[in-house]
This record gives C-alpha cells, sequence and structure tokens, in this order.
C-alpha cells in the first residue's frame, strides 16, 4: 500500500472556535415550547373554544338564557318541540330544555373540576411520597394505593353515595368521585420520580444542604409533573361522565338539582316520545368531555418532545 | 481466511470515499453532517478518524455501510467499495455488503446487545445472517469460534449466559466477534472502548489489532482521542465541523501538525500532554490566554503557582481510616456485606489538588460522595479544614456544605432543566439564605464573571448550553457560596478535548484567584497530570499507591499504578515538540 500523503486542508485562524456560546433569538423551555407547538394545532383551538363556552356557561348561565330552568315550566308544553325562545324544545315537566342544559353545566363542571382536584391532590401527596421517600413508606403507600386501585371507582362511588344518600350535594360526590379515582395517578407519579430524583440535579441539590422535603418541593415534582398535568386534564372528562352515570343511576344528585345526568336520567321515560330531551344534554356531555380529552391529548403531544418533533 | 483478502501489495484501494456528503433532516431543517469527505483505505491498512463530537466522524462510518439514522441522507458523493458505488447500491446489496463484506462494531457495549437473548443467540444469529453456516448445529460451533477468536475463556459455557452477565469488556469482545464474524475484508470500530476502563481498553484494542493483523483486515477506527488513533493507526484523519481537516501518518500528523486545529487538538490532549510533562522540565510563568490553550504551559504555570501555597498548616481535606460497607442484597432475605471503600486515608493541603484515580468501581465516587456528606461513612473520619463532618448536627452540617461544593461528571444531569440558569446558581445561596434578594442576584453575575460565561445567561435555561457550558454553570454554582473545598467527580470527562481544556485551565485559574482546594476524581491518569499535585490510586476500594504526582508518574511503586500509566493511549509515542 502506498504511504499516505500529509493533506492539510486550506484555513482561516478564525476558523476554529471553542464551544462559543449561540443561543436563540428567544429562550425556549418546555412549556414555551410546549405553547409553540400547540398554537400551531388548530384542534386545540376548537377544543380550547369548546371548554370556553362550557366554563363560561357554568359561570354565567343568564348570559345564554334569561329562560328560569325550573320555575317556569308549564305542563301544558310537557314534551313539546322545539318552539321560539326555546330551540330545544321542552321536558316532560314542560321546562325549557336549552335553559336547563345551560344551567346544568355548572354541577357537571362542578363535580369535575372538584373530584379532579381532589383525585389529583391525594394521588400527587401518595405518588411523590412513595417514589421519593421509598422504603417502608413506599411499601405502605404503594400497597393503600393498590387496595383503591381494586375497587373499580364507580362502584365504590356507588356505595358512598347510598350510605350518604342524606348528604348528597356537589362535594360529597366529587368525594365520592375523586376519593377512589387517585390510585393511577399516583402510580404513574410514583414511576417517574423513581426516574426523576436518581437525576445528579437532585445529589447536587442535596449537597448544597437543601433538606430532602424542599429537594422534592422544589425539583423533582417540578420535573415529574408532565404525566400528572397530561392524566388531570384526562380525568376531567371521565369525572363529569362518573357524575352522570351516578345520576342516572339515581345514586347521584337529588332531582331537584339541575344536572346533565339527572336530565338524561328524567328523560329515558320519554325516550320514544320526545327523544330529543334525551339528545340534548347527551350531546352537551359528549362534547365536554370529549373537549378535555382532547385539550389533554394534546398537552401530552406538545410536552412529549418525540411526539412535537412528528406534529 | 479466504485466499483474496491476503493480497496486501496491490496499490488499489479496498475502499474509495469521494467527495461525501451526508445530512440530517431536523426540526430546524436539514443539516450538513458531512461536507465532502474523501479518503481511501487500503487492504490491511489501519485509519482513524479523529475529532470531537459533532464532526461528523460516526456519520461518515455509518454512511459508508448505510447504518445512518432514519432522518440521514446520503446526499452526495461515492463509497466505492470492490468495484461497486455502495452510495448507490440497493438495499439488498447493501445487506450483502453489511457483515460479510464490512463488519461493524458499535460503540456502547451496554446497549449493544440484546438483554433477553443469550450471547450465544446473538452470535449464532450473525454468522447465520452471513451465511457462514448451513445448520443450527454447524452455526452453534462457528460462534463459539468467533467468541474464542474474541478472546473469551470459556466460550462454550460463555454462550449460554445473558449479556448481563459479562462486564463490559468482554461484551465488547463479544460485539468485535460478532463484527468479524464473516472474516469482513474491514471492520468499522465506532469509539469501541470509550466506555471502558482504560486497562481494559488496552487489552481490547491489542486483541483487536492481532485479530486484524493475522486475518489482513482493514480496520477503520472512530475515535475521539488523538493519542489513541496515533498508537493505534498507521493513517490518522482529523476532522471539523464535517470536513477533513488533516490527514497523513499517525506520526508525522503528531509531531508535525499544520492545521490550528490539530495543533490546538495536540495541545489540549491531556494524554500527549503529560506525555509532554514528562520528557520536559517547562517553566512558564504567564498563565496561558485566550481560546489557544496549550495544557502543558497551563499546568507548568498552575504548578508553579501552587507550590507556594500553604502547605504547612491544617489542610484543607483529610480523611482518615474512611470505610463505607455496604449490603448488597441477594435474593430472598439474604444480603452481604460489601465493602466499597476500605480504610482509605489521605491528606489534601490548602489550596492545592489532589486526585483520586481509580477505575470503575474502586469505590473513588463513594469516598467524594462521603466527603460531601450524600453518604455516611460506616467508619473514620473526615476533616474539613480541622472539623470533623462525621458527627455533625443538622444546623452544624448545613454550614459545614457552605465549606465545600461538588461539581458533578453529567453536564446534562447535573442542571435541573426546569430552572433558569440564574436560579440554579442562585440556589445554595437561597438555601443557605445569604443576604438579600439583591445581593444573591449580584453574586450571580459576580460567579458567572468567574467562569467567563456572559451575565446574559442568568434567564436563559440548560438546555440551551452545551455540554462544557453547562459545566461552567455547574462550576459558577459551587462557587456561590466561596467554599473553601470543590469535590469535583469526573468534573471534565465528558467533554471534549478542546472544551476540557478549557474548563481545566478555568479550574486552574479560580484555584489561584481563589485558593481553592479541589479533590479531583476521575479515571484518567493522563488528566491527573495536568491538573493535579497529589494522587491517589484507588484498586478495589483500598489505596494502592500516593503520593506527589510527578514522583508517581516517574516511578510508580505498585504494577498497578504502572498497569495504568502504560495504558494511558499515545504514552509511548516520541513526540518531537
Amino acid at each position: 500500500m502506498p504511504k499516505p500523503e500529509h493533506y492539510v486542508a486550506p484555513f482561516d485562524e478564525d476558523a476554529v472556535e471553542v464551544d462559543k456560546i449561540k443561543l436563540d433569538e428567544k429562550p425556549s423551555n418546555l412549556w414555551r415550547d410546549a405553547w409553540r407547538s400547540l398554537r400551531r394545532r388548530p384542534l386545540f383551538y376548537i377544543s380550547l373554544a369548546a371548554v370556553a363556552v362550557i366554563v363560561l356557561m357554568a359561570l354565567f348561565p343568564t348570559l345564554f338564557t334569561d329562560v328560569a330552568p325550573n320555575d317556569d315550566c308549564h305542563l301544558e308544553f310537557s314534551n313539546a318541540g322545539a318552539t321560539e325562545g326555546h330551540p330545544m324544545g321542552f321536558t316532560k315537566r314542560g321546562c325549557d330544555v336549552y335553559a336547563r342544559v345551560v344551567w346544568g353545566a355548572r354541577t357537571s363542571l362542578a363535580v369535575g373540576l372538584l373530584a379532579t382536584l381532589i383525585s389529583g391532590v391525594v394521588g400527587i401527596i401518595m405518588g411523590s411520597l412513595a417514589g421519593f421517600y421509598g422504603g417502608w413508606v413506599d411499601s405502605v403507600l404503594s400497597r393503600i394505593g393498590d387496595i383503591f386501585f381494586s375497587i373499580p371507582y364507580i362502584l365504590a362511588a356507588v356505595v358512598v353515595m347510598t350510605t350518604l344518600s342524606e348528604y348528597r350535594s356537589v362535594w360529597t360526590l366529587a368525594f365520592a368521585i375523586g376519593g377512589f379515582a387517585w390510585a393511577s395517578l399516583a402510580r404513574i407519579l410514583r414511576s417517574e420520580i423513581l426516574r426523576v430524583k436518581s437525576g445528579d440535579f437532585v445529589m447536587a441539590s442535596t449537597a448544597t444542604g437543601r433538606t430532602k422535603f424542599s429537594t422534592l418541593i422544589s425539583h423533582v415534582l417540578p420535573n415529574s409533573i408532565t404525566p400528572v398535568i397530561v392524566y388531570l386534564t384526562l380525568s376531567l372528562g371521565g369525572a363529569i361522565v362518573a357524575e352522570a352515570t351516578l345520576s342516572f343511576l339515581g345514586v347521584g344528585l337529588g332531582s331537584e338539582v339541575m344536572s346533565w345526568g339527572n336530565d338524561i336520567s328524567a328523560a329515558q321515560t320519554s325516550i320514544r316520545t320526545a327523544p330529543m330531551t334525551l339528545i340534548w344534554p347527551s350531546i352537551f356531555l359528549t362534547t365536554t368531555v370529549l373537549a378535555f380529552i382532547t385539550l389533554g391529548e394534546l398537552v401530552r403531544d406538545a410536552l412529549d418532545p418525540k411526539a412535537r418533533a412528528r406534529g | 481466511m479466504t485466499q483474496e483478502t491476503s493480497v496486501t501489495d496491490t496499490a488499489e484501494p479496498l475502499v474509495s470515499i469521494k467527495d461525501l456528503e451526508i445530512g440530517f433532516q431536523t426540526g430546524n431543517g436539514f443539516v450538513q453532517a458531512v461536507k465532502g469527505v474523501s479518503f481511501d483505505i487500503f487492504p490491511g491498512e489501519t485509519v482513524a478518524i479523529v475529532g470531537e463530537s459533532g464532526s461528523g466522524k460516526s456519520t461518515t462510518a455509518t454512511g459508508i455501510i448505510d447504518l445512518l439514522p432514519s432522518n440521514g441522507r446520503i446526499t452526495g458523493g461515492s463509497v466505492m467499495f470492490a468495484g461497486k458505488d455502495l452510495t448507490k447500491a440497493s438495499k439488498q446489496e447493501i445487506v450483502r455488503v453489511r457483515g460479510r463484506e464490512i463488519g461493524y462494531v458499535p460503540q456502547d457495549p451496554m446497549s449493544n446487545l440484546n438483554p433477553v437473548w443469550n450471547v450465544g443467540f446473538q452470535v449464532r444469529e450473525a454468522v447465520m445472517a452471513n451465511n457462514m453456516a448451513k445448520n443450527k448445529k454447524e452455526a452453534d460451533k462457528r460462534a463459539i469460534e468467533v467468541l474464542q477468536e474474541a478472546g473469551l475463556a470459556d466460550a462454550e459455557r460463555r454462550m449460554k449466559q445473558f449479556p448481563h452477565q459479562f462486564s463490559g469488556g468482554m461484551r465488547q469482545r463479544v460485539l468485535i466477534g460478532i463484527g468479524l464474524a464473516a472474516d469482513p475484508k474491514l471492520l468499522i470500530a465506532d469509539e469501541p472502548t470509550s466506555a471502558l476502563d482504560v486497562t481494559v481498553q488496552r487489552v481490547i484494542l491489542d486483541h483487536l489489532e492481532s485479530l486484524t493483523r493475522e486475518k489482513n483486515t482493514a480496520l477503520l477506527l472512530i475515535t475521539h482521542d488523538l493519542g489513541l488513533a496515533a498508537e493505534r493507526a498507521s493513517k490518522v484523519i482529523v476532522m471539523y465541523q464535517g470536513k477533513i481537516v488533516e490527514a497523513g501518518p499517525s506520526l508525522e500528523i503528531l509531531q508535525n501538525p499544520q492545521h490550528p486545529y490539530t495543533k490546538r487538538l495536540i495541545a489540549a490532549a491531556p494524554s500527549l500532554a503529560s506525555q509532554r510533562l514528562k520528557s520536559q522540565k517547562i517553566v512558564v510563568t504567564d498563565a496561558p490566554q485566550g481560546d489557544e490553550i496549550d495544557l502543558v504551559a497551563a499546568s507548568a504555570h498552575r504548578h508553579d503557582v501552587v507550590e507556594h501555597a500553604d502547605h504547612g498548616g491544617v489542610p484543607a481535606i483529610e480523611v482518615k481510616d474512611l470505610t463505607k460497607v455496604f449490603s448488597i442484597r441477594k435474593g430472598g432475605f439474604k444480603s452481604e456485606p460489601f465493602t466499597a471503600v476500605d480504610q482509605v486515608s489521605f491528606q489534601v493541603p490548602r489550596g492545592t489538588t489532589m486526585a483520586l484515580v481509580g477505575e470503575s468501581g474502586s469505590g473513588k465516587s463513594t469516598v467524594a460522595k462521603m466527603v460531601l456528606g450524600l453518604e455516611t461513612a460506616t467508619e473514620g473520619e473526615i476533616l474539613i479544614a480541622g472539623k470533623d463532618a462525621t458527627a455533625l448536627d443538622k444546623r452544624e452540617m448545613l454550614a459545614h456544605r457552605r465549606r465545600m461544593q461538588p461539581v458533578f461528571q453529567d453536564p446534562y444531569g447535573s442542571l435541573d432543566p426546569m430552572r433558569s440558569i440564574g436560579s440554579i446558581i442562585r440556589e445554595p445561596l437561597d438555601v443557605h439564605k445569604v443576604g438579600d434578594k439583591q445581593s444573591r442576584e449580584l453574586r450571580v453575575n459576580e460567579v458567572l464573571d468567574e467562569v467567563a460565561l456572559p451575565r446574559m445567561i442568568a434567564s436563559r435555561y440548560p438546555n440551551e448550553l452545551s455540554g462544557g457550558q453547562r459545566q461552567r454553570v455547574a462550576i459558577a454554582r459551587a462557587l456561590a457560596l466561596k467554599p473553601e473545598v470543590v469535590i469535583l467527580d469526573e468534573a471534565v470527562s465528558a467533554l471534549d478535548v478542546l472544551v476540557q481544556a478549557q474548563i481545566l485551565q478555568l479550574l486552574a485559574d479560580l484555584q489561584e484567584e481563589l485558593g481553592l482546594t479541589y479533590l479531583f476524581i476521575t479515571h484518567d491518569l493522563a488528566v491527573v497530570r495536568v491538573v493535579a499535585d497529589d494522587v491517589a490510586v484507588m484498586e478495589k476500594g483500598k489505596i494502592v499507591e500516593k503520593g506527589n504526582v510527578e514522583e508517581i508518574f516517574a516511578n510508580a511503586q505498585t504494577e498497578y499504578t504502572q498497569k495504568l500509566l502504560d495504558a494511558i493511549p499515545g504514552a509511548n509515542i516520541p513526540l518531537g515538540a
């Protein structure tokens, strides 16, 4: 083989820069990048608009209707079709379906949010303590979680609501749903915490003298929170469905409370004569749940750089 | 060995690469990674491509046999192999060339063997895929041969074992065996030993060399280590930013580099620097300035400064009979004691650097963690500036932590990705409630200046910085509390040579300015030579040798230390400079 020749590329002295700082115009971080990718998705705006409308309905129902949903009922309109000023017709009791759907949003959303909040708080506490402290804390908390995990939460909620039938309210219902739905969140968070806590930055933080608990709050949790947020947005839809299910079964809120679940339940007797009285609240329920779930999926994609690259 | 591979004196190159261009489709558009690379490999020749991360060296190698990731594409040039242009070959043709004609040894022995299949299955798979055997029995026989050739004793029994039962070096042997299973004419080895201890690296490379010589296989070696490249290859190609900047006979490149980039690489490579330090006495009074860092000059200057440091008085760190026993779970309820650190004692005089050297599993990092108070010592004493750190209550411990701060190995893992650079550096000040908000901001700016980062970086996030810049941030965080002692746990091991030299220079400057004491944990003896005053060599939890760096390098007392010294790549290359 021939002796290799000595090749030297043409050079200019300044060409070699060691570790030059190259910064983008805009600083980037996880949340800002996620937001940037969300803004490009049309589905994000659609679901966000749907959620905004539902939230507005819950907060200010009078913006949408000035018909009283409960007091302005006239039996002569029982199961009547749509007329002027009453676009969705009347229920069996002769109340305006549209007004009831608008006013019902508040209950459904309140139960959904409260139940999610409760399961979120319990799940975050249980999951992060179990994952971060490990050892016997983990054993005890994880076994408690497993017990709750093994009970179907709808069944548990039915039992709780029948036992507490005298105290039925949005709060008890939210506790019944949220109190049994936290176990899977705790599991997800626990495994995420296990992954994050082995990072060098956690050790670096301990070496500065931070206490263990403070490290958990200021470093480990913020880095593990992504799957929690995704899970919670997804489970919000689930909680709204659970409220409807329980109300439909007659163990949810009292029949005097306006909620989509109650309306669907009440309408089932008239399903043949006036199917729309059942279908309208169902459409609102489905749309709301779908909007929240879509939002959750989009947030998950936005927070996952790999999925973002594809989209 | 077949007849045709033994022809050596032909002037025809085995592989001829012309103007090769490779690019990647990324989120920010198309990025050109290899920009017109040309070189030849002759039969039986060993060629090394050297470059820092992102130089395109691995991309060039994987491009030859079309093992690019799915977003990579060859955009120009040709790879002529046995009369065919591989860049234009069909998928089937490439598959036929891969393995049988051109073998490939991947970088990371830990992740490149499938953990759910036994080793025998994976070697057999390679044998069968290359039609080296007609049936399973024959394949088994050949697989055993392959493992034996790769230097695994007891290959027959080893066939049934799983990758996790193998050490890193043994796994790399298996991968080399797989790469050579079909007697290819060319073997591409992509950083084959970067993840291994130096002594293991040496053995593996020796073995690779004898195997390829025996079979007259050409070898394309990809490495970041110029010393290693020069020691192993007859021809060295230096790549920078997708282009070849210099290529030629390895000795000539080392002794007479022409391109400024190559010159800098040689000046910054610890293995070569320690070689030069050994051969001559250099007197430098001023520290080298600016971007062009000569490690030899830097280290000579540092030694000068440290000689005037306070060697009497209370040592900054004193460790006495430090022992750490872990209990290893052995399935069921059984556990076994494992002594990770065994009666380790050393002293580090104020203002000097002590290096703790050892291979993986030697217990050096455990010592660092105990000194930092991140692990409790089973026995022994740790005195920081004369104060015992093993018997402190919570408040005393907090005060104690102000006096020593760590810098860890992985610059990507040691900064919280959710925090801004400013808040990362401010964290120790917040925890220790030093001053008010304003004075903390001032201090953050001060330490940013000290580590030569622009102040505006404080509002940015770690993902916007390179590895070297992140390590500067980690150093800034360590300095925020004005500690006396900084524990550097493999703090420069993950960095490219030039960046590493920059950080070493920075550490030396800071030591001079602030009178810091360093405990420098590393596996790399070459780095020790240029940064440390004293060195303790650890093996299996014990200190086997300690003393002044110059004495140990000149005259190692134990066989183990000598073995480590000999294993420094490029240690035996005569350097003119």
